[in-house]
């Protein structure tokens, strides 16, 4: 957040400080900034843990890594109380549900933390139970790549989406529309679906035998 | 383990002879196949017998080999807690015919769910189970049995159905009431429990 100099006749500074002009008691500031900062720094995390990831994540929030370092001290555990859904791990079509459900209930504005590979792409469970990215059911704000990623990757996607956050404004209403699902029941166009599920890396060589 | 037999096997054939198919030693484990029309009677009299006591029931899975000729293995592993003994049993089903075979949750309570993933996972429906519906997957799931090696691993339908049909899920279908409330069961807890829930119930102490 910048301090913008309230614009004192004479020059401001310290000599209007000096002269009496300006109190060291307030200052002025954009309003993005000042409901950014605040936003950025006080996430709460829906913490989402379906595979080893979460291992991770629960590292990430004790003592060591210690998450509170980053204004995330309160573990929701309610999605009506959350700020950012961390879906940590492997997200099978049974739970594409739950975790849209819980996506549903959490209060704007909100963000997502995609965490690993499994989360993000499916990984190496390219297979007929498996969500191949849970960006399919949900909006995905960083993706934090990893197998699993270490607390300083996710600490580093925290950072970034701080960051996002900063950039926002808090007079774009766009940002804050709740994308429903078309009357297919899908959030995302059939073939872009089929087109981010697509085996990539080393899988591309498997067949698709059907 | 040595690779002598399980004597089980010896008094099996004494007991119930070409109902018992063929039996082999794997790695130091007996492993006997049944006739699967007369399996049930067999597992209950290895259950029973005093000296067999095959009082604990592993496992219950089925095989399908890569060879398409060959018929579905019902396996069954045994164990009995009093002697320390285990006994794998087996039952082929072949292919051609329907996949059914006699349910064993008479004999042994924890087969229910066993047998529902079985039924789940390949299609083998078990006559007489009290609930044989699916169990890892959904009950509305309809791409078919996934370890059915006919089954393509991706499966059947596109991506983009599969996130539609999952999203569609209803999430109150996917289990009963009487699974979600513990209303029914409130008899068969402990008194300890029971009283807690009763003083609960009247807004008392905790």
């Amino acid at each position: 957040m910048e301090l913008t100099d309230p614009g004192i006749p004479g020059g401001g500074g310290q000599d209007a400080l000096r002269s009496g002009f300006v109190s060291p008691n307030w200052v002025t500031a954009r309003l993005d900034d000042l409901v950014n900062w605040s936003r950025a720094n006080s996430l709460w995390p829906m913490a989402f843990g379906t595979a080893c990831c979460a291992i991770e994540f629960m590292a990430t929030a004790a003592s060591r890594f210690d998450l509170a370092r980053f204004g995330m001290e309160r573990m929701a555990y309610s999605p009506r109380q959350a700020d950012v859904l961390i879906c940590a791990g492997r997200l099978p079509f049974k739970l594409a549900p739950v975790i849209r459900r819980v996506w549903d209930q959490m209060p704007q504005p909100k963000w997502c933390i995609s965490m690993g590979a499994c989360a993000s792409t499916g990984g190496i469970f390219d297979n007929y139970a498996m969500v191949q990215g849970i960006d399919t059911i949900v909006p995905v704000d960083v993706y934090v790549p990893g197998c699993p990623p270490r607390p300083e990757g996710l600490l580093y996607g925290i950072m970034m989406l701080q960051k996002k956050i900063k950039k926002e404004s808090v007079f774009d209403p766009s940002l804050r529309v709740e994308l429903l699902a078309d009357q297919r029941g899908l959030y995302l166009e059939p073939a872009a679906v089929d087109e981010v599920s697509e085996p990539f890396g080393n899988s591309v060589h498997q067949t698709r035998s059907a | 383990m040595s690779d002598a037999p399980n004597p089980s096997v010896a008094a099996l054939r004494a007991r119930f002879g070409a109902a018992v198919q063929r039996s082999a030693v794997v790695s130091g484990a007996t492993i006997v196949w049944l006739a699967p029309g007369r399996a049930h009677e067999i597992l209950a009299w290895l259950r029973d017998a005093p000296g067999e006591r095959y009082d604990y029931l592993v496992d219950v899975t089925a095989v399908e080999y890569r060879d398409r000729e060959r018929p579905l293995e019902l396996v069954y592993q045994l164990r009995s807690l009093a002697r320390n003994v285990q006994l794998r049993v087996k039952i082929e089903l072949p292919k051609d015919a329907a996949l059914e075979v006699d349910s064993v949750v008479d004999l042994w309570n924890g087969a229910n769910w066993l047998e529902r993933e079985t039924y789940d996972m390949f299609g083998v429906r078990f006559r007489g189970h009290p609930d044989l519906r699916r169990l890892l997957m959904w009950e509305t799931y309809s791409e078919g049995y996934p370890l059915r090696k006919d089954f393509p691993l991706r499966g059947r339908f596109s991506r983009s159905e599969q996130v539609r049909r999952a999203l569609g899920a209803d999430l109150s279908a996917h289990y009963s009431m009487e699974e979600l409330s513990i209303a029914e069961a409130y008899d068969s807890l402990p008194a300890e429990v029971r009283e807690r829930l009763a003083a609960g119930r009247e807004g008392g102490k905790s």
